[in-house]
C-alpha cells in the first residue's frame, strides 16, 4: 500500500518525492548518490524506487549540468535547434556535456508549451520565450559572467496569453465562486444533471462524457474520492491549459471543487507538468484566496461536511504521465507507467481509492455549465460535441495563439481566422492526432469528424513534411515508457527507418517495412502513446506517399550502415589496409 | 520431382539455433524425402550454390560475417534470418555497448592473463565491425523466425509451410517464451 501524502493537502506537499528530486536537483545540479538512501529512509519509500524515479524523469540528472542548465525546446513549430547549435558555440559546450567549468550545459528537450511564442527554451526550469539569435550574444555573455536569473531582462520570460478568438468560457464573465454557489444552492444530484444535460465531454483528448464519468466514481463506495486536474499538457502543439492555468485559474479549481461536491471528494490534486514551474506561485495564490474566501477548506460556503483542498504536484519531464494511469503512478511518487485498464480510476485511481481525472479545460467547462445550465451549453457545437473548444494554433501562420470556437468549425475557418491559408498540411490533435491536406480541410473539427485535445499545427508548403514526421517520430521513441516491448522497441525502430529514408539511404523495402511494424506497434501497444505513435508516418504514407517517394533509392535494398566505415577502428588497431580489411 | 535445396550458416551465433534444428528429431527423415541440403554444417560445402532457402544463424560481428550472408542472400530464393542474434543481434549484440577498441584492448591487451599482450593483425582474421549489427541492416530478408533458439517445432513448422507453397505462419503458442 503506497504511503499517502501528508493529509493536510493544501500545501503544497514538500513530501512528494518529486519535490524532494526537484529541490535537490537544483541544489546540487544533479541528484547526489549519497543523498538517495537518506531521502528513501525519509519518505519511507524503498530505495529502488526512488532510483527508478530518478531514472524516469527527464529533469532528473546523475551527474551535474552546469550551473546554467538550458534546455531548447525541439518541436516543429518553435523548435530552435540552429539557436541551439549557435549557442553551443558561442558557449564552448557540446549539446548534453557540461561544460568543464561547470557552468553550461545545453540540450534539447520536447515541446515545453510555448509554440505560439518560440523559440522557446528552459533556463534552470524557468520558461525563456520568443528567443531569437540576435539575443544570444547576450544570453552567452550573462551565462558566462554568472549573471544570477532574475537579473536577466524580464522580457525574456514575459509569456503571453495571445488569446486571438475567445468564446464561451474564455469571454468570462463570472466572479469567483459563482459556480459554487450555484452548485450548493442547486445541489450535488442537480449540478450532475446539467453536466449531463449539457453533454459535456472530456477535453484531454479521449472525448469521454463527463458526467458518466462523475456519476461511476460517485458510485463506488470506498474512504476516500479524489479529484485531479491533468495539467500535464505534453501532446506537442498544446498550450491552451497553460493559458487556462494563467488567467483562469480559480475556474480550473471551481472546477475541482465542483467535481468533489458531486463525488464527495476532500483532496484533490492539480498535477502540473514541470514546463510549466513559473505558473506554481500564482496558483498557490489563487488557492490561498480561495481558502480566504471559504471556496476551499472546511465547510465551503458553510455548507456542513463540504470540505475540499487542493494541492499541486509538480511533474519533472515525461510526456506519458499525461495519460491519466500513469499520471496516477507519478502522483504516487512511482515512475510514470500505465496502469493495466480495467480497472479504471474511476473506481481504482490514486491509492486505489475512486478517482476523477480530468483535464483543466473540462474542469473550466463544468464551471459555465454549473452557472449558465446545460441548455445554454447543449446550444452550441455539434450533435456529438457539445460546447466550445480552446484550440492552440501554431506553426506557419501570422497569428498563432488560442482560439476558442463552438465544437464543428472547419480546419479551413480555423486556418483563415489565423492567417494559416497557405498551409500545405494540418497537424490535429498534435502527433498522437490526424495529418491532414489541403484535400479534407473543410473537415469539422468536432468528435465526429476530427478530435482534437486542441493542438494545430500548420505547415507552409515550405515545410518539408519528413522532417515533420521525423521529428514526431523521435518525439515518441524519446518519450516511451518503456514498459511493453511494441512500444519500447518499435519506435526507436520506426525511427531508424524514417531517418533512413531522409537521409536518402531507403528503398521500397525500407518503406514497407515500416508500414509494416508501424501498424504492429499501433495494435500491440500496451497504451495510448504505442498505439498512435506510428500515426504521423502512416498518414503521411497515406496522404503525401510522394514525400517518401522522391526520398528513395531505384534499388532493391541498401544497408543501414557505411560498412567500410565500420571497419575503421579496426584498421587502425591492425595497421592492415589488404583488399580484406574493406567492405565495399 | 526435384528436391528443394536448403543452405544454412551459423555467422556471430552460437549453433544453438542449428541445435534446435535437429531437434526436429524423426521428422527430418520425412523432410529429407523433399530437401537437400547446401552449404550446412551437415555438409561441409564451403560455398553456397542457387537454393531455395537459406536459413542465417546469428548476427554480424565481421567482415567476414558479411561476405558469408551476402552470398547466402545472393544464392538464396528466400532468405530466413533465424533466432534472436540474427533478428536482433542478441548475445554477442551486448558488446554494443563499449567501443570495439574497449573490446579487443581487454581482450588482447588488458585482460587477466593475457601474456605478450598485442591485438592481432594477421590479414587470415576477419576484422571485427564497430557494432554488431542483425542481418537486415545488410541485407534484405524475406522472413524472421524468432526465438532463442527457435524451437524445433517451430522449424519445422516454417519449413513445412514453405514446402506447401503456404506463407509461413507460427500459432502464438509458438512465439510464446514464458
Ligand atoms: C500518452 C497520453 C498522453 C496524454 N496526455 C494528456 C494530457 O497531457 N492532458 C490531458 O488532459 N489528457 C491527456 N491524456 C488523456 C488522459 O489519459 C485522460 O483521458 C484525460 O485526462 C481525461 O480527462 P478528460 O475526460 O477531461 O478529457 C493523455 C493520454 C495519453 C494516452
Ligand atoms: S505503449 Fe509505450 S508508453 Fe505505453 S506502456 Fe507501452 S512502452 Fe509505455
Ligand atoms: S539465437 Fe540463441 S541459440 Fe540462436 S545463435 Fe543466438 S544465442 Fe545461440
Ligand atoms: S514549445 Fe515549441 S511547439 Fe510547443
Amino acid at each position: 500500500m503506497p504511503k499517502s501524502l501528508s493529509s493536510g493537502a493544501g500545501q503544497q506537499p514538500h513530501d512528494h518525492l518529486l519535490h524532494r528530486l526537484h529541490d535537490l536537483q537544483s541544489r546540487f545540479l544533479h541528484i547526489p548518490p549519497l543523498e538517495i538512501a537518506p531521502l528513501a529512509t525519509e519518505l519511507d519509500l524503498p530505495v529502488s524506487q526512488v532510483e527508478s524515479v530518478i531514472d524516469f524523469y527527464s529533469f532528473f540528472h546523475r551527474s551535474p549540468r552546469g550551473r546554467f542548465d538550458i534546455l531548447f525546446s525541439n518541436c516543429t513549430s518553435c523548435g530552435g535547434l540552429t539557436l541551439m547549435q549557435q549557442l553551443c558555440g558561442l558557449l564552448g559546450v557540446q549539446p548534453g556535456v557540461t561544460r568543464a567549468d561547470g557552468m553550461v550545459s545545453i540540450d534539447q528537450t520536447s515541446c515545453v508549451g510555448m509554440c505560439d511564442q518560440g523559440a522557446a527554451v528552459l533556463v534552470n526550469g524557468r520558461t525563456l520565450v520568443r528567443l531569437t539569435a540576435a539575443q544570444l550574444p547576450h544570453l552567452a555573455q550573462l551565462v558566462n559572467t554568472a549573471t544570477p536569473l532574475d537579473e536577466w531582462p524580464a522580457d525574456w520570460f514575459a509569456v503571453q496569453d495571445n488569446i486571438r478568438h475567445a468564446g464561451l468560457l474564455l469571454n468570462d464573465t463570472l466572479s469567483a465562486g459563482d459556480g459554487l454557489r450555484a452548485a450548493v444552492q442547486a445541489g450535488a444530484d442537480q449540478l450532475l444533471a446539467e453536466i449531463r444535460q449539457a453533454s459535456l465531454r472530456g477535453r484531454g483528448g479521449a472525448g469521454f462524457p463527463t458526467a458518466m464519468k462523475w456519476q461511476f466514481c460517485r458510485d463506488a463506495t470506498a474512504p476516500e474520492h479524489y479529484v485531479v486536474c491533468n495539467a500535464d499538457e505534453g501532446e506537442p502543439g498544446t498550450f491552451k491549459d497553460r493559458v487556462l492555468l494563467h488567467s483562469y485559474a480559480q475556474q480550473v479549481f471551481e472546477g475541482m471543487a465542483l467535481c468533489a461536491y458531486v463525488i464527495k471528494a476532500q483532496h484533490g490534486f492539480l498535477y502540473l507538468r514541470g514546463e510549466y514551474r513559473y505558473l506554481v506561485p500564482s496558483l498557490e495564490a489563487t488557492l490561498d484566496a480561495m481558502r480566504t474566501a471559504n471556496l476551499l477548506g472546511e465547510n465551503i460556503l458553510n455548507q456542513p461536511g463540504f470540505n475540499f483542498d487542493i494541492s499541486i504536484v509538480l511533474g519533472a519531464g515525461a510526456y506519458i504521465c499525461g495519460e491519466e494511469s500513469a499520471l496516477l503512478e507519478s502522483l504516487e511518487q512511482k515512475r510514470g507507467v500505465p496502469r493495466v485498464r480495467p480497472p479504471f480510476p474511476v473506481t481504482h485511481g490514486y491509492l486505489g481509492q475512486p478517482t476523477v481525472v480530468d483535464n483543466v479545460e473540462t474542469l473550466v467547462a463544468a464551471v459555465h455549465i454549473a452557472v449558465h445550465g446545460g441548455e445554454w451549453f447543449r446550444a452550441h457545437g455539434t450533435a456529438q460535441s457539445a460546447g466550445s473548444k480552446v484550440f492552440s494554433v501554431s506553426g506557419d501562420c501570422t497569428a498563432p495563439g488560442i482560439y476558442e470556437y463552438p465544437f464543428g468549425i472547419s480546419v479551413q475557418d480555423l486556418l483563415e481566422a489565423c492567417g494559416g491559408q497557405d498551409a500545405q498540411a494540418v497537424q490535429i490533435g498534435g502527433p498522437s492526432g490526424t495529418l491532414i491536406g489541403r484535400a479534407e480541410f473543410g473537415r469539422k473539427l468536432a468528435f465526429e469528424d476530427l478530435a482534437t485535445g486542441g493542438s494545430i499545427m500548420i505547415y507552409s508548403a515550405q515545410r518539408d513534411l519528413l522532417a515533420v514526421v521525423r521529428n514526431f517520430t523521435h518525439f515518441f521513441a524519446h518519450e516511451s515508457c518503456g514498459f511493453c516491448t511494441p512500444c519500447r522497441v518499435g519506435t526507436p525502430l520506426l525511427r531508424k527507418y524514417l531517418d533512413k529514408i531522409a537521409s536518402g539511404h531507403g528503398t521500397v523495402y525500407d518503406r514497407e517495412e515500416m508500414a509494416r511494424l508501424g501498424k504492429l506497434v499501433k495494435r500491440r501497444s500496451h497504451c495510448g502513446l504505442g498505439q498512435t505513435a506510428a500515426n504521423p508516418l502512416l498518414d503521411l504514407l497515406a496522404k503525401f506517399p510522394q514525400v517518401y517517394a522522391e526520398r528513395l533509392l531505384h534499388q532493391d535494398y541498401e544497408p543501414f550502415f557505411n560498412l567500410d566505415a565500420a571497419l575503421t577502428t579496426t584498421r587502425e588497431l591492425t595497421h592492415r589496409d589488404d583488399a580484406e580489411a574493406h567492405l565495399s | 520431382m526435384s528436391k528443394i535445396r536448403i543452405a544454412t550458416t551459423s555467422l556471430a551465433g552460437c549453433f544453438g539455433c542449428h541445435m534446435s534444428f535437429l531437434d526436429m528429431d524423426e521428422r527430418l527423415v520425412g523432410l529429407l524425402e523433399y530437401v537437400e541440403f547446401d552449404r550446412s554444417p551437415l555438409t561441409d560445402i564451403k560455398h553456397c550454390q542457387p537454393c531455395d532457402i537459406g536459413l542465417v544463424e546469428g548476427g554480424l560481428c565481421n567482415a567476414e560475417n558479411v561476405h558469408v550472408l551476402r552470398e547466402f542472400r545472393q544464392q538464396c530464393k528466400i532468405l530466413i534470418a533465424v533466432g534472436a542474434c540474427a533478428i536482433n543481434g542478441g548475445v554477442p549484440a551486448m558488446r554494443n555497448h563499449y567501443t570495439v577498441q574497449e573490446c579487443l584492448e581487454e581482450a588482447y591487451l588488458n585482460g587477466v592473463g593475457v601474456d605478450n599482450p598485442m591485438i592481432p593483425s594477421d590479414p587470415e582474421l576477419p576484422l571485427l565491425l564497430s557494432k554488431v549489427h542483425p542481418l537486415h541492416e545488410v541485407v534484405r530478408v524475406d522472413y524472421y523466425l524468432p526465438g532463442c533458439p527457435p524451437s524445433g517445432d517451430a522449424f519445422f513448422t516454417i519449413l513445412s509451410d514453405l514446402l506447401a507453397g503456404k506463407e509461413p505462419s507460427l500459432p502464438k503458442a509458438m512465439l510464446h517464451y514464458d
